[in-house]
């Protein structure tokens, strides 16, 4: 039985300098302006049902961020891929809706479904010669201790295993797959731990994986005409 | 013209909140700029956060973008990190809609709300690459402009405005563009800015401070003149006639990040004739006019759809006063298309049992917390003051709020007033403590805050003459309050600083010698002074030193009949004589009902401009306090009074 929606989403542009509690908020009101039948919570306070994936850090983008709607109605005559234009419209500009698809009862949370995240991270001030060769040089060491503040406290291990995938795409743009479990591993501190003194510039979220059956799967496929051309902004420069 | 963007961007994930600096709300236009038309960048002096919900910003917004002759974009100040940036890459102010440089706009148009933001003004301007003197401007640069409640009193910023708009903004806007654009048709040649703004002087409700001269004798002022025989003495407000011509903001904007008041406000009426004489805005926006019933409930039902919010405040001085109001407001919460998940606001609540009814009706699901205004703690003060709130009306409203299943309701308090004694001050403690004790009968989790500020008088009220309490007498008085209010428990205090008080006093009667005042604080680093980590106190003691200026002269002093006050030459309608027949009568400790529905006291502002006030019920509303057909020969109910004990000390009286 249908309970809800899973919405994909992309942020890019200005309004990737919008927080993840901001674009909760904007989510709340575009679905009202939308006249979806939203679910609402209990109690004092009201708040449309509405549960997010992992958190994006302000000034990021993303072709794949998530979110779950609860319904407490059936949509009623409207069809799922009619969705995505009927919310394009009431959408601020920056945030698309590349697809929807029905959320089954009992289907797993997104923060527990997502295992890792793919990543295009542009490093700030460093020369393309000096990445790659940083990267090579961290990625064959067999364990990549690091010390980072985790809920205010300093907390020394390995993050190595935390990199699943890494290589320079050109230029000093990094694609990096990083797990979100057991043990997640953000994209500031991936570069931290290759050479303290990068910092990141332009960082877009890819992809966010799940694993089927021991296989790796996107939450929400894409169709392959709506997927973005890969890698094609950075292999131009 | 250029935009800024790509020079921001790199820099905009170093800065606290950025979302605050990339504009895309719902509502935002990015209108095309023209040659032949008035470009006004409308800007706010303080946070995004704070002038976002600006509702006069907005509706100016909408009403030039609608003209063929205008166009108008947003601008807000930057927070000091950003600012840094700023500052460090030579990024000027810039609209926060298409990020043009703020000095690529024929005008600047600022919001005047609070007087702690005028250093922020000028910070703007400099910011723009426009000279912070009025004087020292090109035919190149944006002419700076202001309205708001502050402009009633322009003179402190006499140095920095070049012209000024005083009262409703809805029509002069459009006879100053046509003005502006005259003269940007004509080349804007070297010379030609004395001219335009010689004939902005004969808009009504635009004031040219420069066009006028001000005689000085010693510390007091002789007169203030128009320099040309064309200019008028006196600048009469702008007056819109009926609320109905204006629906708006038609397309409230919705930001994308955090706002104060984060939802659909709509405007019942304006104007306010309470009468509560320490009240500037209920002075300088009468007469009342409301909006129609029918046109509220559009505008409500029209907005939610269109915004997505789930709240709606019904804005006005005192809204409970809308004749109607509970059927407008069972309407909205009755609302099919809403689901019941709208909630709706009265601000600025009167004080009553009929009030917290209303207020019931509409919160059912979220009763978390009242507010109300009694503003002092004795009816004695409440008559010198006019808010005509009985002691049973605050326990009725407050009983009616607790039984009805709040825990929490706030109050709020003046302290500082006119011939105010300890006993009067300790009244708010009084007031506080029996609303605890009501809230414990229904409840153990009883809160009640109580809220003080030091009082500012303000130009045209009728305390306009009043000394403003000293400093340190403020703390003295605070410090009476705290005292007592540590031995109750469930009644928590808080005040607003006595010096930030100060501050706001010597700007709210500042006259012309104040520019250099202001300008100093803002070269010396005082900006945000609205906000209490960033006011520095010492900054406006050192440069009213340094230019020679005494505190007494311009906040503690009472001030006499005869004397000619800063704003003289500015007319709000009121006649002086009436303000000062109310200003007797609150020493007289006579209250005055409100005119809506008894005989007219002749203030002057609606016969003035030959208009009335526009209220759809010819009666006071049902249960209304506040002196409308209740019996007010007493306010004080015996047996409430809390045996504290009293060292009374009468006030030098005010006025003599």
């Amino acid at each position: 039985m249908s309970t809800g929606l899973r919405i994909r989403f992309s942020k890019q542009g200005k309004i990737r300098f919008t927080s993840h509690r901001d674009v909760a908020r904007i989510w709340e009101r575009v679905l009202r302006r939308a006249e979806l039948p939203i679910a609402y919570t209990e109690g004092y306070s009201p708040r449309p049902k509405l549960s997010f994936g992992l958190a994006l850090s302000t000034g990021y983008e993303s072709h794949g961020e998530y979110l779950d709607v609860a319904l407490r109605d059936a949509l009623g005559g409207v069809e799922l891929n009619e969705l995505p234009r009927r919310l394009a419209s009431v959408l601020p500009e920056g945030i698309e809706v590349q697809a929807v698809v029905d959320l089954q009862a009992g289907a797993t949370s997104l923060q527990q479904a997502v295992t890792s995240c793919t990543w295009h991270i542009e490093v700030g001030p460093a020369l393309p010669s000096a990445v790659a060769h940083a990267m090579a040089g961290a990625l064959a060491a067999p364990e990549l201790v690091v010390t980072r503040q985790r809920k205010g406290r300093s907390v020394t291990d390995d993050v190595r295993p935390a990199i699943l995938s890494a290589e320079v795409l050109g230029g000093t743009t990094i694609e990096a797959e990083l797990a979100t479990q057991p043990r997640g591993l953000r994209p500031a501190e991936f570069l931290a731990a290759i050479d303290p003194t990068w910092r990141a510039g332009r960082v877009t979220r890819i992809n966010q994986w799940t694993q089927v059956g021991g296989a790796r799967r996107e939450v929400i496929d894409l169709p392959p005409a709506a997927t973005p051309p890969p890698h094609a902004e950075v292999r131009a420069s | 013209m250029v935009s800024v963007w790509t020079q921001l961007e790199p820099h905009l994930a170093d800065v606290e909140k950025p979302a605050r600096y990339i504009g895309l709300e719902l509502g935002a236009q990015r209108p095309e700029h023209r040659p032949g038309r008035v470009s006004w960048l409308l800007t706010y002096p303080d946070t995004y956060e704070i002038g976002l919900p600006n509702q006069g910003l907005q509706i100016l917004y909408e009403i030039l973008n609608e003209r063929d002759d205008a166009e108008a974009e947003r601008a807000y100040a930057p927070w000091g990190d950003l600012e840094a940036v700023m500052r460090r890459e030579r990024i000027p102010l810039f609209s926060v809609d298409t990020h043009r440089a703020a000095g690529d706009f024929d005008v600047l148009a600022f919001n005047l709300s609070a007087e702690l933001t005028y250093t922020n003004l000028l910070n703007c301007i400099d910011l723009a690459g426009v000279p912070v003197r009025a004087a020292e401007r090109r035919p190149q640069h944006p002419l700076i402009a202001a309205g708001g409640h502050c402009t009633y009193n322009p003179e402190p910023l006499a140095d920095f405005l070049d012209f000024v708009v005083v009262g409703d903004g809805e029509e002069v806007v459009s006879e100053i563009t046509a003005v502006l654009a005259d003269w940007k048709a004509s080349g804007r040649s070297e010379g030609s800015r004395t001219g335009m703004l010689r004939e902005l002087t004969r808009v009504e409700g635009v004031y040219v401070p420069s066009m006028y001269e001000v005689d000085y004798d010693g510390p007091a002022i002789r007169a203030i003149r128009p320099r040309y025989p064309d200019v008028p003495e006196r600048v009469e407000k702008r007056t819109i006639a009926d609320l109905a011509a204006w629906p708006y903001p038609r397309n409230q904007l919705v930001p994308l990040t955090e706002v104060v008041h984060d939802r659909l406000n709509v405007e019942v009426f304006r104007g306010c004739t309470r009468g509560c004489r320490f009240c500037q805005a209920g002075m300088i926006t009468r007469p009342v006019r409301e909006r129609p019933a029918e046109q509220v409930r559009t505008m409500v039902s029209e907005g939610l759809r269109r915004t997505g919010y789930d709240e709606v405040a019904l804005t006005s001085l005192s809204t409970a006063d809308f004749s109607g109001i509970e059927s407008v407001v069972q309407g909205i919460v009755d609302d099919p298309s809403t689901c019941g998940q709208v909630s709706v606001s009265l601000p600025s609540l009167r004080v009553d049992a009929f009030t917290v009814g209303i207020a019931a009706q509409i919160q059912k699901a979220r009763r978390t917390g009242l507010t109300f205004a009694p503003e002092a703690g004795t009816w004695r003060m409440r008559q010198i003051i006019n808010k005509l709130i009985r002691e049973e009306d605050l326990y009725g409203a407050v009983t009616s709020a607790f039984s009805q299943g709040w825990r929490r309701v706030k109050l709020y308090f003046l302290t500082g007033l006119p011939s105010e004694t300890d006993e009067d001050t300790l009244g708010i403690y009084e007031l506080a403590r029996n609303c605890v004790e009501i809230g414990r009968t229904y409840t153990k989790g009883v809160s009640v805050k109580a809220s003080v500020g030091g009082f500012v008088p303000k130009p045209f009220t009728p305390f306009q003459w009043f000394g403003q309490n000293t400093v340190e007498e403020l703390y003295r008085k605070i410090g009476l309050l705290r005292d007592a209010a540590r031995r109750s428990k469930g009644l928590q205090l808080t005040w607003h600083d006595p010096r930030a008080t100060l501050a706001e006093g010597l700007a709210s009667r500042g006259d012309r010698r104040l520019g250099p005042v202001i300008e100093q604080v803002w070269r010396r680093g005082g900006t945000f002074q609205e906000w209490s980590e960033h006011f520095r106190l010492e900054l406006w003691l050192e440069a009213m030193a340094d230019h020679g200026l005494e505190l007494d002269w311009y906040v503690y002093r009472h001030r006499t009949e005869a004397e000619v006050l800063p704003w003289d030459h500015i007319s709000a309608g009121l006649h002086k004589d009436f303000l000062w027949q109310d200003w007797q009568d609150a020493l007289a400790e006579v209250g005055l009902p409100d005119c809506r529905w008894t005989p007219c006291y002749d203030c002057g502002a609606c016969t003035g401009y030959s208009i009335e006030h526009v209220v759809a019920s010819a009666v006071a509303p049902a249960g209304g306090s506040q002196g409308t057909g209740q019996d007010l020969s007493t306010g004080h109910l015996p047996g409430t009074s809390v045996p504290v004990e009293l060292r009374s000390r009468r006030l030098v009286a005010a006025g003599s």
